[in-house]
């Protein structure tokens, strides 16, 4: 089947474009329905692998670390995350808790070690064994890792909590706090940009 | 600038995982030639997908908001609450600032969604060529914010695991934070199976 590198189509309308070279901050969107079409990747993909590597240590941090512990009448209490799905578990909301466990574990968890397998040899142009595989993995789990979600989540949790007890926020926290700036840095980057820098098109 | 040609019209189309243009083909068993996923031209059966999950998120948004999603147990009382009346107490006892968070992620949200995947789903329908760009864009703003509407079920598991204090006091779910999560995921997968693509065919005027 035909196939041309040089284009570039418009996911949202299906308009074509000849794919153009961005420079730093660039943006280009469709002249068409406004959707973007492509971003300048700024970071080389030996900036990603550093970036991912640092993802993966914060992201054992934030699981291991309690994120923030009550305290009442002294008595103490910590949670971490297992700590919530276990909690929804064993009270009747399992539908809830395996929801948490994907969204905030599983998927996340997978796409930073799928993310860094592919880097990883990206960095000599070569594409990993199991190179299509992960890329779609990528692209699917992607709209369901909710990290930022849950940052915002044990916010209001903390607040909620403050009107009746101490709260002292744990390593946890913070962890995830760190972890949702590396996502936003993160969200500029389209890993499908990959495609184009390895292999010289042969799988 | 006159307007670019459209995939459909030179004979391509790229696939719908890892964006490679290839030439446009009947066969349905095709595969990319890339990245191996199954190539289409548009998403399948979009139009029926998508309502099919709209209306079932539907059903289950009124049980969700119905159902009290968390109980806080002290010593002394028992307080039920629904997605509602915990925006209230947050806004009397908390910070209203984060009321209006929470307002935002579980009950603006998802009613939007509701509401632009309807007049989407509707206009699409009726080949309307009306206000494409301003639909296109209704579209990308229903992607973006859909997830955030997790947002009070993390609240009530954090709360849940926290708040263990024998009998002190003690926070629980209850069956209306999970009639709101299955809300959630349904409307996320029906944006999902959504082809904006559709916005821009068959319009009777230009």
């Amino acid at each position: 089947m035909h196939h041309a590198q040089n284009l570039i189509i418009c996911e949202h309308c299906d308009s074509v474009y000849q794919k153009r070279k961005l420079s730093r901050g660039q943006v280009a969107d469709c002249t068409v329905c406004g959707a973007v079409l492509e971003r300048h990747q700024w970071i080389g993909v030996d900036g990603q692998f550093a970036l991912i590597v640092a993802s993966l240590i914060v992201f054992v941090i934030a699981n291991v670390s309690p994120i923030v512990t009550l305290k009442l009448s002294g008595m103490a209490e910590d949670t971490t995350l297992w700590g919530a799905v276990i909690a929804m578990w064993n009270d009747g909301a399992q539908i809830v808790a395996v929801l948490t466990a994907m969204t905030l574990f599983f998927f996340p968890l997978s796409q930073i070690v799928i993310f860094a397998w592919v880097l990883w040899f990206a960095r000599d142009q070569r594409r990993a064994p199991g190179f299509a595989q992960a890329m779609t993995t990528l692209v699917k789990v992607k709209p369901w890792s909710m990290i930022e979600v849950f940052m915002l989540g044990t916010l209001v949790a903390v607040v909620k909590a403050h009107t009746y007890f101490d709260v002292v926020p744990g390593a946890g926290i913070w962890a995830y706090g760190f972890l949702t700036v590396l996502i936003t840095v993160f969200s500029s980057h389209d890993p499908r940009h990959l495609w184009d820098v390895t292999g010289n098109g042969k799988a | 600038m006159s307007a670019p040609p459209r995939a459909r019209e030179l004979g391509m189309m790229s696939c719908h995982v890892c964006r490679l243009v290839t030439a446009y083909t009947e066969d349905p068993q095709a595969h990319c030639p890339r990245c191996h996923s199954a190539l289409h031209m548009r998403k399948e059966a979009s139009i029926a997908r998508s309502w099919a999950l709209l209306l079932a998120a539907a059903m289950f948004y009124i049980p969700a908001n119905v159902f009290p999603i968390m109980r806080t147990q002290s010593l002394s009382s028992k307080d039920d609450n629904t997605i509602l009346s915990g925006i209230f107490e947050l806004w009397r006892a908390g910070s209203p600032g984060l009321a209006v968070i929470v307002f935002t992620a579980s009950i603006v949200v998802p009613m939007l969604k509701f509401i632009i995947m309807t007049v989407l789903l509707v206009s699409v329908q009726r080949s309307s060529g009306f206000v494409t760009k301003h639909r296109a864009r209704l579209y990308r703003f229903v992607e973006l914010i859909g997830y955030w509407s997790m947002l009070d079920v993390f609240v009530v598991a954090i709360l849940s695991a926290l708040v263990h204090f024998q009998i002190l006091s003690r926070v629980e779910p209850l069956p209306g934070v999970v009639y709101f999560g299955v809300v959630v995921v349904l409307t996320m997968l029906s944006a999902m199976s959504f082809d904006p693509r559709l916005i821009w065919d068959n319009r009777k005027s230009q």
